[in-house]
């Protein structure tokens, strides 16, 4: 009965957009591009325009200047009743004064689809709530609430269903389990997801495609491996997972890598990897990807290093450590490293050299805040 | 309660000010207009009245337009007696109910938290007596305290009244009428403020002050301000301009008629409408110069 | 200050408080049952005779429906006009909100005689005839912002949301408003609708300055009371206090009913 609801999504597009509150701009200059039938993770901290983003594109706010198309059509000026687009809202939004099933049915029933009631309980079994479908939605768990919120938007085979944190209300447990859910239900429907969240493991776990959100605008777009392996900016390599990032000036550029000089260490990354070629550049790599030795190892064109540092700190996080180490003149530095045994191969106040592959080094396109003037 | 609803001017929550301008206007209108009209207008008309005077050519109760600032001159001298006795009963009937009133709520409020049903069912036996007529159930208490009651003859049999004196029309039967018709304002709004109290607060409160008084009074006093002010405005107000309880046909004699009932002969038996108006000028402007007064000084400014 | 005083001075003081507030109504119900002749001071024995004929007494009816039809029309117009205020105030922002607040509140902080003798005044200048209609005008006005008030709450503490929801979900904003925004609202409106009937039947001050000739049941005693009311109205004022505890008890047990049903899910 699934395949009810299997329908082609559409693709989403928000060109130039800005909207403006009275006072405070929210959202500057957002393009946006969402491939039909995708799971589209938009992530980004509070306050970012996360939600501002999904109102404009469900019709509740009107953007100040831009356009918004579904399918290619434009629909900037469409009334949110008119759009083909359905939203999980935040806090759910269930009527509270209807049943669960008749939520599910009040889309329905307002298009004046045949036979609303029966395609209602179709898609509560969908979520697999059809046993509580005469209940009021105050009589269920959040879990179940969110589920049957799902059903409600799901039910009206939308071109695009905006999710806007549905899953920010519940426990760990049970967010992690509606995402396996609800991940499976996006397969199952082939529907496109837009999916607001400002849990990176969420969007990581879920999406096809996550845009990280910053201050009204997308900072960066791509597959969650790509965007994890290559950040282009540092609010990027810092949003998503640790990254260890040092600054310096380019001193010498060889065919396929460049190379800066940081307090006397040249670290090199390679071309293809870096956003910027020229002038003072931050290059970062993240703390599982480095290793470090009591004894200084030689540095090669395939590998940086640094050092000697101190470690200042050892946190014991089970399946591995992490050490932040003190090298002078660059700062703190974060390794992970596996507990291969039961004990740590070093102790608080030992002399450390750090040192990672070229090839896992990345070339950030701006400079982190306090390098900025300097 | 019902002020401090007006209090809050809270900015709506996600209110969103798009292209409304002709919805509001559209949900404003009718009613504003019909409060322009038939409030804001009569207010100015009893303004008008208030400064006429007697029709040179015409007969009796016939007044025309003028600006006769005299009339206002004329009720302060003619009622003063009237005015005072007025805001006298309002003040002392509304310190009794309030008095009475406080440990009610208080216990209507904190003490009974453990069972919601008993709370409600005593709220409902706070504002019993508005459902029964208000003049029926002032009657009620002109027949138990009448001079045929056992009570006064009680009175007089152990010597507490003296066998000329009766309870019906003095002023203590009057201001007993006052406070009991007007108990469940006092009490309602008293009960909004404690019933959110924080009982946190009070167990914090005998930690640093340790004696129950002084819990109180730094604690649960200051904490139930916004429902005392609001009681006391809600009591204060229509007691002041009550006239059922003053009439001699309920409560009072002649001795104790209140600016209401001046009011009331004035406009309705004797229409002298200028004099009756300018009484209810003046009792309106006390009334208000005391509100705004009152709600600055206690710091409730978002009142208005 | 009290609760130093031993554990059982509150509740025994509430105890005392409640006879205190309920003597009134007692008495009043029990000289219903009178069997007076002209006036009901005296008890002259017991009997059932004014409940079932009471419309016997000359003008205690007619009082009666009057003031019923008076609070059904005040009711409405107030009802309707305070709930669109309400709503405006609550989810629209515009420049004059402060001086809307104070228009309302304004009606409420006026003693009624001068609300009636205004009113009247008003009738007068314009040579309106006082008679029913001017009467409800009058409840109208003074029913208006407690209406405001009491649904104002309602509508605060409703979510915008679900609004959003109705019109995500292909509902233009006339059905948004009847299919949601209504339903979730109308315990409010119901309570300030009884509000309303509540403050217009018992009205006695305003109505008094803006009656002709028509009487209401508060007119009907008041004037009774120079001579004597006769225990019909008592019949009156008993039936119609009994309807009202039973409509708030049975609210009120309606409520605890479904909190305990969903205390049981949860
Ligand atoms: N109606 C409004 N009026 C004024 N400012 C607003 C309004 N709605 C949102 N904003 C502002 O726009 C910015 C973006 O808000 P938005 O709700 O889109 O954030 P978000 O990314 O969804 O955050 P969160 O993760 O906390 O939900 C915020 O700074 C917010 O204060
Ligand atoms: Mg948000």
């Amino acid at each position: 009965m699934a395949k009810e609801f299997v329908a082609r999504g559409a693709d989403l597009e928000l060109k130039q957009i800005r909207k403006e509150f009275p006072g405070f701009t929210a959202i500057d200059n957002l393009d946006l591009h969402v491939p039909a039938g995708e799971f589209f993770a938009l992530l980004g901290p509070s306050g970012c325009g996360k939600t501002t983003t999904l109102r404009l594109v469900a019709g509740l706010e009107s953007p100040t200047k831009g356009k918004i198309f579904i399918g290619g059509k434009d629909i900037t000026a469409t009334k949110p009743h008119e759009r083909p687009v359905n939203t999980v809202f935040q806090s759910y939004a269930l009527f509270p004064h209807m049943t669960v099933l008749e939520n599910v049915a009040f889309g329905l029933r307002q298009r004046k689809v045949a036979d609303p009631l029966a395609k209602a309980k179709d898609a509560l079994n969908l979520v697999q709530l059809s046993h509580l479908a005469d209940r009021k939605p105050q009589q269920l768990s959040g879990g179940q609430q969110q589920r049957v919120a799902l059903a409600r938007a799901l039910v009206n085979r939308p071109s695009l269903l905006l999710l806007d944190e549905p899953l920010g209300a519940l426990d760990l447990k049970l967010r992690r389990e509606m995402q396996t859910e609800l991940k499976a239900i996006q397969m199952e429907v082939g529907l496109t997801f837009l999916h607001v969240t400002h849990d990176q493991e969420e969007a990581m776990d879920m999406a096809d495609t996550v845009a990280v959100m910053n201050l009204g605008r997308i900072e960066q777009m791509g597959a969650p491996e790509t965007l994890y392996d290559r950040p282009k900016t540092v609010f990027v390599s810092k949003f998503l997972g640790q990254s260890n990032l040092l600054v310096g000036d380019v001193t010498s550029t060889s065919a396929n890598s460049i190379s800066i000089d940081v307090a006397g260490n040249k670290i090199s990354v390679p071309k293809n990897r870096a956003e910027k070629h020229k002038g003072k550049i931050a290059i970062g790599f993240r703390p599982e990807k480095a290793t470090f030795s009591s004894k200084k190892p030689t540095a090669t064109s395939a590998k940086n290093v640094i050092g000697p540092g101190e470690v200042l700190d050892i946190r014991f996080t089970g399946v591995s450590n992490q050490y932040l180490i003190e090298v002078p003149q660059l700062g703190n530095i974060t390794v992970f490293a596996q507990n291969m045994t039961h004990f740590a191969p070093i102790e608080v106040g030992a002399k450390v050299w750090i040192s990672w592959d070229v090839e896992n080094s990345f070339g950030l396109s701006d400079l982190p805040a306090k390098n900025v003037k300097a | 309660m019902a002020f401090a609803a007006f209090g809050s001017a809270n900015a709506p929550a996600a209110g969103k000010p798009t292209r409304s301008g002709k919805v509001v206007i559209a949900l404003l209108a009718p009613g504003l207009a019909y409060l322009g009209a038939f409030f804001l207008t009569p207010l100015f008309a009893l303004i008008m009245v208030s400064l006429e005077v007697p029709d040179p050519n015409g007969g009796y109760a016939e007044y025309v337009p003028a600006f006769e600032i005299g009339n206002y001159f004329y009720v302060i001298s003619e009622y003063l007696p009237h005015i005072l006795r007025s805001f006298g009963y309002a003040l002392a009937a509304t310190v009794l109910a309030l008095v009475i009133s406080y440990p009610l709520a208080y216990f209507i409020g904190v003490k009974a938290r453990p069972w919601p049903l008993l709370q409600k069912l005593m709220l409902t036996l706070v504002i019993a007596p508005f459902f029964i007529s208000f003049l029926l159930r002032t009657l009620a208490w002109k027949q138990i305290f009448s001079n045929e009651s056992w009570i006064v003859s009680s009175l007089h049999d152990i010597g507490l009244l003296a066998p000329t004196q009766y309870v019906v029309g003095t002023p203590f039967m009057v201001i007993f009428g006052l406070t009991y018709n007007f108990i469940p304002f006092m009490t309602l709004p008293l009960y909004t403020s404690l019933e959110r109290l924080d009982l946190r607060y009070l167990e914090a409160g005998s930690d640093l002050y340790a004696s129950p008084s002084k819990v109180f009074r730094k604690v649960t006093l200051p904490l139930s301000m916004p429902g005392i002010i609001s009681g006391t405005l809600l009591t204060f107000i229509p007691i002041a301009g009550d006239y059922i309880n003053a009439s001699g046909d309920f409560l009072g004699s002649s001795s104790t008629s209140m600016i209401g009932n001046v009011i009331e002969s004035n406009y309705l038996q004797i229409n002298d409408y200028p004099s009756a108006s300018a009484l209810s000028v003046l009792l309106m402007g006390v009334i208000l110069v005391l509100v705004s007064v009152y709600v600055k000084k206690s710091g409730t400014e978002d009142l208005l | 200050m009290r609760f130093s005083l031993g554990k059982l001075t509150l509740p025994l003081y509430a105890v005392l408080a409640f006879i205190y507030l309920l003597i009134p109504i007692v008495y009043t119900f029990v000289f219903s049952f009178n069997n007076s002749l002209k006036t009901n001071l005296i008890w002259r024995g017991f009997t059932f005779d004014k409940w079932t004929n009471v419309c016997q007494r000359e003008g205690v009816c007619e009082a009666f429906g009057n003031s019923v039809f008076i609070g059904i029309i005040s009711t409405i117009f107030a009802t309707g006009l305070g709930t669109m205020i309400a709503i405006a105030l609550v989810r629209y922002r515009f420049k004059f909100r402060s001086s809307v607040n104070l228009l309302l509140f304004l009606p409420m902080a006026t003693p009624e005689v001068v609300l009636g003798a205004g009113l009247a005044s008003q009738f007068f200048n314009l040579g309106v005839q006082k008679g029913i209609w001017t009467i409800i005008i009058a409840h109208i006005m003074f029913c208006l912002s407690f209406v405001v008030v009491t649904v104002k709450a309602r509508v605060a503490s409703l979510d915008p949301a679900l609004e959003e929801a109705g019109r995500d979900l292909y509902a233009n904003p006339t059905q948004v408003f009847w299919k949601i925004t209504f339903p979730l609202l109308l315990p409010g409106i119901a309570s300030a609708a009884l509000l309303s009937f509540a403050l217009s039947f018992d009205d006695f001050i305003i109505t008094n300055f803006n009656a002709g000739s028509d009487m209401t049941f508060p007119r009907y005693v008041y004037t009774a009371a120079a001579r004597g009311v006769p225990a019909e109205a008592n019949v009156i004022g008993c039936a119609v206090f009994a309807l009202a505890i039973l409509i708030v008890l049975a609210t009120q047990i309606n409520g605890e009913v479904k909190r305990r049903k969903l205390a049981k899910v949860h």
